[in-house]
């Protein structure tokens, strides 16, 4: 069930549209779910659905299209790491074999533990910053180093808030 | 222990590398950041909100009619600087300003060009001049209603362009009766969800509809048929920063800071192998040598060898070219390539094309919407072929495959996606076609050992 606090990010969200094309919101409402579930489950998509008044199929066909929509289940941290060519040309694919290592998974899996998800991700308008990487959707990181990315993983393993 | 949003945050860049770095030459949209002056009230101290109030008649002036102000772009040799480099004043004239209805404006933040990252700071740092810019072109095009497309992997940036907005509307620089002139203007900030497709103009629209991010067929052009099936004009987030400085100073200043037909200045976003990778605001016409030398020049001393011009569907130029030319529309046309969003993709001596090809291949095949046959299936052999290359199982006929595949693509497909997929493939086969023979005699050879 969509709580009463998420239907209130809903609104505001739909809220910049004409009333008669309140669809628009989709997209912001499937990130609000997403952030508040780490995933898009089929019932969140009918709930959507049924918040804006669309056949289901019209929320599916969005977070099917969409890179960045989680359809299953993800790590508590998913690390999307850009690896197109200019964050290639900028050690990118070092920057993912170390993470490879670093976690023992190999990218696109899941730790045992569900603490982290490996992504390849397409360019994040970041390129000077290369390598970069960005950490469940929202915070983009950059010039991940090795250095750096094992300062972010044994930081995330430690730290306070695990929600 | 720290929170894990500290945490992340602490990884965040604030632009010294990318923006604040001093190398810019006689900028006018990074003029004076530093990374803490994005706020409205710093923007008014730099001059910001003036060009708006002037076009208004806010400051007891005579208001502009919305011809001066098209005509005054049109003067000032704009060009659109998301790719296709179109006049940007003749563009805001396609709209028909006497229709009744609803009509829309829409910014291009969709930005994932890869090698392009200019529009990321520029609304980071200084968000107003978006604002205005959009406020001014609306005004021009009897627009009420505007949306800003950004990019949904850049959230931070999209919280700051909110933020921004308030500020605006708090101000009365957005709302109704904007500065008491009786032009009401809203503008949204929306944001994408990770599909590069959505870049491209009709697709950037029916996602902000809330659907796949598939292209429209053209014609109908959004001039005629946009947002919601109304007339929309869509420019790239560094065309309405360009608009306020123009009608701060004037466009006979604009198009002499930069060369006849490519007016103002033009913001570069250097990758790949150069000792400093950022954003470089200069003017249009600029030489790339002096461009690569703003950047540090190539890494590690190296020699350059190729440079990807504008972004990573332009199509490839080796260093002998790239070092004649000027960094402008027509230079670089003219040397077989396009300046496209101005994402320059440094490579030096050591790189191996195919393998750099590869990449790119495998990022349009990932990114093609499906909806036409020839970029949807093209793409796919493009990059198995060229992966096959790369990996010692090329065939002899593999090269002139990629070439007639390439031309099966272009300008068979309802957007310029097939286009872009198309011609890096080409560029690299037409410059560094030994690369490719080089690596499937090599597998020949070895097949015939075995």
């Amino acid at each position: 069930m969509i709580s009463e606090a998420t239907k209130e990010r809903f609104a505001l969200a739909v809220a910049k549209y004409p009333a008669e094309h309140k669809r628009s919101a989709v997209m912001a409402c499937l990130a609000i779910i997403q952030q508040e579930q780490g995933w898009i489950s089929q019932e969140s998509e009918v709930e959507v659905a049924a918040y804006l008044e669309l056949p289901p199929i019209a929320v599916h066909e969005i977070t099917t299209f969409y890179n960045m929509d989680n359809q299953k289940p993800v790590g508590r941290y998913k690390l999307a790491v850009c690896t197109n060519l200019p964050c290639q040309l900028r050690g990118s694919l070092q920057a993912m074999e170390h993470l490879e290592g670093k976690l023992g998974i190999e990218m696109g899996d899941t730790t045992e533990d569900g603490m982290f998800t490996l992504q390849e991700c397409e360019c994040l308008g970041a390129c000077g910053d290369a390598p970069v990487m960005l950490g469940n959707d929202r915070n983009m990181c950059s010039f991940m180093d090795n250095g750096k990315l094992d300062t972010l993983i044994e930081g995330l393993r430690t730290a306070e808030d695990k929600a | 222990m720290s929170t894990v949003q500290e945490l992340l945050s602490g990884f965040e860049a604030h632009g010294q590398e990318s923006c604040f770095h001093g190398r810019h030459i006689n900028p006018q949209i990074y003029a004076d950041l530093d990374g803490r002056n994005w706020r409205l009230k710093d923007y008014e101290a730099r001059d910001g909100y003036k060009a708006l109030r002037k076009v208004l008649g806010a400051d007891g002036g005579q208001k502009m009619t919305q011809d001066e102000v098209i005509a005054t772009v049109k003067a000032s040799g704009l060009r659109g600087r998301g790719g296709a480099g179109f006049p940007t004043g003749l563009k805001w004239s396609f709209m028909p300003r006497q229709f009744p209805g609803a009509k829309h404006l829409c910014c291009n933040s969709d930005e994932g060009e890869p090698g392009t990252f200019k529009d990321r700071d520029i609304l980071m740092y200084n968000p107003h001049i978006v604002i205005e810019g959009m406020a001014i072109a609306a005004y021009a095009m009897g627009v009420n209603l505007a949306y800003n497309y950004i990019h949904g992997e850049i959230f931070t940036v999209y919280e700051r362009f909110e933020e921004a907005l308030e500020e605006a509307r708090a101000a009365g620089y957005l709302g109704e009766n904007v500065l008491g002139s009786g032009f009401n203007f809203e503008l949204h900030a929306h944001h994408g969800f990770g599909a590069y497709i959505c870049g491209e103009e009709t697709a950037l629209l029916e996602s902000l509809e809330g659907k796949k991010g598939q292209p429209r067929f053209k014609p109908p052009f959004p001039a005629t048929y946009g947002l919601y099936g109304k007339p929309t004009t869509i420019n790239n987030t560094e065309t309405f920063a360009a608009v306020p400085w123009i009608f701060r100073h004037s466009a006979q200043e604009y198009l002499e800071c930069g060369k006849p037909n490519n007016g103002g200045t033009k913001i570069f976003s250097i990758s790949g192998d150069v000792e400093k990778p950022g954003n470089y605001e200069i003017p249009l016409g600029t030489p790339f040598p002096k461009l690569l030398e703003l950047a540090g020049g190539v890494r590690g001393g190296r020699q350059l060898k190729a440079v990807i011009p504008g972004g990573s569907s332009s199509p490839v130029l080796p260093a002998a070219i790239m070092n004649e030319c000027t960094m402008d529309y027509d230079s670089i046309a003219k040397a077989g390539s396009m300046l496209g969003s101005g994402a320059v993709i440094v490579m030096d001596e050591t790189r191996d094309m195919v393998e750099c090809l590869v990449r790119l291949s495998y990022f349009y095949m990932h990114e093609s919407c499906g909806q036409c046959t020839p970029c949807r299936e093209g793409t796919g052999w493009h990059w198995r072929m060229v992966h096959r290359i790369q990996n010692g199982q090329g065939r002899p006929e593999d090269i002139e495959k990629l070439d007639e595949v390439a031309f099966n693509i272009m300008g068979r497909t309802i957007c310029a996606l097939g286009d872009a997929a198309a011609m890096p493939v080409r560029a690299m086969i037409k410059h560094y076609r030994h690369e490719f023979v080089t690596k499937i005699e090599a597998a020949a050879k070895q097949a015939a050992a075995a």
